[in-house]
């Protein structure tokens, strides 16, 4: 019953959200232009590395590519949920209108990191699948059902944890009021998941798997892709993933008890 | 006397911008550490040695990608996402009616962050050469003053070109999704993911007649002592400046006679 309300209120965020974002019907042709050359420039700088060498970090270009579908396709999340919704939350505690939405009889966190979409990251979700059903033919991946369910399994914890660290950094908004810079920061450190984590230096592998799990990101899921995963690697991904859903969730409550509105 | 009234006009502008700016210490900090990217990049290379294809030492390398850290870091403008707010907000207005030009308040913005965000640069080039002694040099002073001059004139190029952009908020209200589209050939091409030299060579047949090599190739070229045409260079950046200048101008003045005053 509780979950019909919440598929119910978010038909209609999805309705409202959608209404508004296509009066700008052109801005969302040059986003879907943004996402395309923004593809071809990473292929194209991936293929830079490739010039001389047929591996990376152990990874050959066409594997290399299945990482880039990944990125592409987590990045078009990113894109229609988590960067549209955290705009509405710093804007929200800066002109103390959380209020509203702590007084409504529904979960904050729900409501805050859902209620707006932006349909231009549609397209690049989908360019992302292209690029993967593309290097699944060229790496001649068998299709079979544990691959598929293994690999949608991952790649949902790739989006839990990119979902969870998108929602702290929203979350400090209460404390620091202006969080921009931080989310920079953050995307300027995901851009490493465009690539093999071997391809990097031993200790900026141990960084980026233990500070910020971007290894786990796209790597993991591209290593089921290739069927070159271990199983507990995959737990792993689920326990992390699990673990900062559940800290972004406390977190957040935590945070709430320090909210202290604003020009009211 | 009318000199002399613009240097005061600058001089004062250009105080207020930087106690205001240095209100925001955090957030530039944050924002210098965003621009880390090449230094992840330079991981790639040097880690899979794949710098010995294009003839470059770890060493000129390194020193590469610290000299494009910095020419970024001095060269970001965002003038296009300040105007689009303001001119959303009806704030345009009042700046219209002052005998100055609204684009001076903005250049003495971007200028005052660069001095603002100066410390934080250096500083991140200190841990740099912690952890790569072997790649500190000290550039001649002659060098140094021409890289600086030429790191201003792509801060130059990039502020005509986002003003043009900008101005074309007179027209659609979001401009900024036209320069996130323009970002992208700028991220990719510029140089700051990978010198410019190890292009394919169809690239390099005509990537010189763009803008794109004289953003961050041609000056960090210039200052970490790599080769590059001196004369070439600077001479192109001032042909770009020369060819763009009146282009804003005739958009400005365009653009202002449709202004329709959103917002109030």
């Amino acid at each position: 019953m509780n979950l019909r309300k919440y598929l119910k209120v978010y038909k209609k965020f999805l309705h409202t959200s959608l209404a508004s974002e296509l009066e700008y019907k052109t801005n969302i042709l040059i986003d879907l232009i943004t996402a395309i050359l923004s593809l071809i420039g990473s292929i194209f700088l991936l293929s830079i590395f490739f010039q001389n060498n047929g591996y990376i970090g152990g990874w050959k270009f066409e594997q290399a590519l299945i990482i880039q579908g990944i990125y592409t396709i987590l990045n078009g999340i990113t894109n229609t949920w988590f960067n549209p919704n955290l705009t509405e939350i710093v804007k929200h505690i800066r002109e103390g209108t959380l209020d509203f939405v702590l007084l409504k009889p529904i979960d904050s966190q729900f409501f805050i990191s859902l209620k707006k979409i932006n349909p231009s990251g549609f397209l690049e979700i989908m360019l992302g699948f292209f690029l993967l059903l593309f290097c699944i033919r060229i790496n001649q991946i068998n299709l079979s059902l544990s691959f598929l369910s293994l690999s949608l399994i991952t790649i949902s914890c790739s989006i839990c944890i990119l979902y969870s660290l998108w929602f702290f950094i929203s979350t400090t908004t209460i404390w620091f009021v202006k969080t921009w810079n931080a989310i920079e920061v953050l995307r300027s450190f995901l851009y490493i998941g465009r690539f093999p984590l071997n391809s990097f230096s031993f200790s900026l592998r141990i960084f980026f798997s233990i500070f910020i799990p971007i290894a786990f990101i796209t790597t993991i899921p591209s290593e089921v892709f290739l069927g070159l995963s271990q199983l507990w690697k995959i737990l792993l991904e689920v326990i992390v993933a699990s673990v900062f859903l559940i800290t972004s969730r406390k977190f957040w409550l935590f945070a709430l008890k320090f909210y202290s509105s604003a020009s009211s | 006397m009318i000199f002399n009234l613009i240097n005061r006009k600058i001089f004062t502008l250009l105080k207020v911008q930087y106690s205001n700016m240095l209100e925001y210490r955090v957030e530039i900090a944050l924002w210098a550490i965003s621009g880390i990217i090449p230094f992840f990049m330079l991981n790639i290379w040097t880690n899979n040695n794949l710098n010995e294809s294009i003839n470059i030492s770890d060493v000129m390398l390194s020193r590469y990608f610290l000299c494009a850290f910095f020419v970024r870091q001095f060269s970001v403008v965002w003038v296009v996402f300040s105007f689009e707010e303001d001119s959303l907000m009806g704030k345009v207005s009042p700046y219209l009616i002052q005998p100055l030009n609204p684009f001076f308040r903005y250049f003495a913005q971007h200028l005052a962050e660069q001095i603002t965000r100066f410390p934080f640069a250096l500083i991140i080039a200190f841990f740099f050469f912690i952890f790569n002694p072997e790649s500190l040099w000290i550039p001649n002073l002659g060098i140094l003053l021409l890289s600086i001059i030429s790191t201003f004139l792509s801060f130059l190029i990039q502020f005509l070109i986002q003003s043009i952009v900008a101005c074309l908020c007179f027209w659609t209200e979001k401009a900024s999704s036209i320069e996130r589209l323009l970002f992208i050939p700028t991220l990719f091409l510029s140089g700051l993911l990978a010198p410019v030299v190890s292009f394919p060579a169809y690239v390099k047949s005509w990537i010189y007649l763009t803008p794109f090599p004289y953003l961050i190739d041609f000056p960090a070229n210039l200052l970490s002592g790599n080769e590059t045409n001196i004369s070439g260079g600077l001479s192109m950046q001032i042909l770009w400046i020369f060819l763009l200048f009146p282009l804003f101008k005739k958009i400005w003045s365009e653009g202002t006679k449709k202004y329709t005053a959103m917002g109030s």
